[in-house]
């Protein structure tokens, strides 16, 4: 489904992401993990297609397309999601209202029709509960006031409403407290199926007790350094990352 | 013949033909204007006021001022504004068609006349009268013989509003109007307004308008403003609202578009207690030009006025902002406020905003302010994210912005033309 080979990419003329290889195929959950400042988060930007990183290599491959020659929206149109670590506040647009149209382009770029007003409205109530999501939330404007445990739900819920190919969960953990997180982990759980895949991109284990990873990969320094199954997830939850660092700085095998 | 020389010869057939039709008053009051115009001519950009707007070029053209086409309703029916309901009147190259219009609330609530009708109190009191005076409000003086005179009469709420529609029609020549009309709304009467302008065919429109609005003590009246015109129809307005006691007046100027458009909006608060709020909202694109001068004047004690004027400039289109609050020695326990905000959607729109308060009294609380920025990126990019065009995550931003506008609108088939118009501008058509 996603091909990324030796992916380069800049941001204001520094180098942030080396050299990565990754590929992931229907059904599987991958979780990405590393310290802060790998680039872990601009591995996901660079896959949503944000502009401001600059791509100076590689390729990405995602369902047969080159991913890099598309625009965000086209993206989102193929089947990449991605659940932002910082989702915005819009204030002005409601969730409802961007949500409808954002379905809709995504149907018609399917094939299929426009849902009408209320075969929508019975999908949201469908999903939302899903997240557990109040419907009265998605009436206001777009995370505007909302907390953060709101925010990441509402990011899961519009997951569930796109019905991506390929989710992209960006530090969806960060600010959430434990009853937040199995929620939203839940939500990510029940969404699983055999034909979409998803990338957990998390600094810590405890989203992984939920979400359970088919592989573990560590970013450090702009690169894949090591990558394994679940177990190598709870080992850098014991050890840490030192005993990466050091090992990348001394150039051995880890 | 330049238009100036028109013009001039122009008021001596119109003043010929008004012998004996109007008071002493006015015809004295149209001398004196047209005399005026003739000395001061149209203005320049040397004139402070006209400081970033052009008008002279819009003005350099053959000109046809009195022509009167029979227009069906077929050849309109394009034009009106979808869903609005209302006592509709249609004017023609300025003049009122009986054809075209049509009144459905009772006569008991709304009486329509001819301007040399108005009521003589009102005419000796207001007639050629205006804060803003420049070459325009005197040469629309001057010449002003279609007008309408439009009285809500005492305690009668109107519910249907007053929908005009000036329509010229541009397909054969150059056409330069000049309506005048007086909307007098008695003493605890009650009125919406709209005015709405058009040019068919592909030569120029030039509209030179003077509408003058006199709410008595307790009344209240909403008056739009929509400018959805052709490319090559400028348009220059003034509208001055005289308000007394108790009175609260609502005023919205929307436009969409047009080549060079100036819209005079003057507010003279002239008893305690009065209330009056501007909104404004313009979304300009090409080459398309937007200047909007408006005056709150505190001439009385405890009144109160709100501003909010939002723009939003794509491609090479200018605006031009330019609001001044008064507070005179007299009007203490005034509370004024005013803001202008502005979008440019590219690196090629200007806007120009100048918000400014004159106070003369020392127990008032005044705010003003101005801002001009751009869409954010992040919001952008978040709504593309999902799937959602550029184009139309720019219109959905852009709705957002100006949705406080919008909410004041209290027209619902006004409301969805506009939604419906912010989109078509930014190119989406859904």
């Amino acid at each position: 489904m996603l091909k990324i080979k030796n992916l380069r990419a800049n941001i204001d003329g520094k180098e942030i992401l080396k050299g990565i290889n990754l590929e992931v195929k229907p059904g599987e959950v991958h979780a990405i993990m590393g310290p802060n400042g790998s680039g872990k988060s601009t591995l996901a930007s660079v896959l949503a297609g944000r502009d401001e990183y600059e791509v100076t290599g590689g390729t990405v491959e995602f369902a047969g397309k080159d991913l890099l020659e598309m625009a965000p929206e086209e993206r989102a149109r193929e089947g990449i999601f991605l659940a932002f670590q910082y989702p915005v506040e819009i204030p002005g647009v409601s969730t409802t209202n961007f949500l409808k149209t954002a379905v809709n382009e995504i149907r018609q770029h399917r094939g299929l029709e426009p849902l009408d007003a209320v075969a929508f409205l019975n999908l949201m109530k469908e999903k939302s509960k899903l997240v557990e999501i109040d419907q009265s939330l998605l009436k206001r404007s777009l995370n505007e006031g909302f907390s953060g445990g709101e925010k990441k739900r509402n990011e899961i819920f519009q997951m569930a409403m796109l019905e991506p190919k390929l989710s992209i969960l960006d530090e969806t953990d960060s600010g959430l407290d434990i009853d937040a997180l199995r929620i939203v982990a839940n939500g990510v759980t029940k969404l699983k199926s055999r034909e979409n895949a998803t990338i957990v991109v998390t600094h810590y284990q405890r989203l992984l007790n939920y979400i359970v990873p088919d592989f573990v990969h560590v970013l450090y320094n702009g690169k894949i350094v090591k990558s394994g199954g679940k177990e190598l997830a709870l080992e850098l939850e014991e050890k840490g990352y030192d005993w990466i660092k050091s090992a990348v700085k001394e150039g051995s095998e880890i | 013949m330049d238009l100036k020389e028109l013009l001039l010869e122009n008021y001596k057939t119109v003043e010929q033909e008004l012998e004996g039709k109007n008071g002493s008053v006015v015809k004295e009051r149209r001398k004196e204007a047209i005399a005026t115009f003739e000395k001061i001519g149209f203005p320049t950009l040397k004139n402070e006021e006209w400081k970033y707007t052009n008008i002279s070029a819009a003005l350099k053209k053959e000109f046809s001022i009195e022509t009167i086409p029979a227009l069906t309703k077929a050849d309109i029916e394009q034009y009106l504004i979808k869903n609005l309901k209302g006592n509709i009147l249609v004017f023609v190259n300025g003049q009122l068609s009986q054809e075209l219009s049509k009144i459905i609330s009772p006569e008991s609530g709304l009486i329509i006349k001819p301007l040399a009708e108005t009521d003589a109190d009102v005419l000796e009191k207001y007639f050629g009268k205006s804060s803003t005076n420049d070459a325009f409000t005197y040469l629309n003086t001057a010449l002003s013989h279609q007008g309408t005179f439009i009285k809500i009469p005492k305690g009668k709420s109107l519910e249907e509003p007053v929908v005009l529609y000036f329509i010229s029609d541009a397909r054969k020549e150059n056409i330069f109007i000049q309506p005048h009309n007086i909307f007098l709304i008695e003493e605890n009467a009650e009125a919406k307004f709209v005015e709405s302008y058009h040019t068919i065919g592909k030569e120029s429109g030039f509209s030179n308008v003077i509408t003058q609005i006199i709410l008595r003590k307790d009344a209240r009246a909403e008056y739009y403003k929509i400018q959805n015109d052709s490319v090559t129809a400028s348009h220059v307005g003034t509208t001055q609202v005289y308000q007394e006691g108790k009175s609260n007046f609502s005023s919205t100027t929307v436009s969409l578009n047009g080549n060079i458009i100036r819209n005079n909006l003057n507010i003279v608060l002239n008893a305690e207690h009065s209330e009056a709020t501007m909104y404004g909202l313009y979304l300009l694109k090409g080459t398309q030009h937007v200047d909007n001068h408006t005056i709150a004047d505190h001439a009385k004690p405890n009144c109160f006025s709100n501003e909010l004027y939002k723009g939003i400039l794509n491609d090479k289109s200018t605006g031009v902002f330019n609001g001044k609050i008064f507070v005179k020695q007299d009007a203490q326990k005034t509370n004024a406020f005013q803001s202008n905000k502005n979008i440019l959607l590219s690196k090629d729109a200007t806007m120009n905003t100048k918000p400014q308060l004159e106070i003369f009294a020392d127990d008032v609380k005044c705010s003003h302010g101005a801002t001009i920025g751009q869409l954010d990126e992040e919001p952008l990019f978040y709504l593309r994210s999902r799937g959602i065009s550029e184009e139309k995550a720019k219109a959905l931003l852009v709705i957002a912005f100006a949705q406080d506008i919008i909410d004041h609108i209290k027209i619902e088939a006004l409301k969805e033309f506009l939604i419906r118009g912010i989109n078509q501008s930014l190119g989406n058509n859904f």
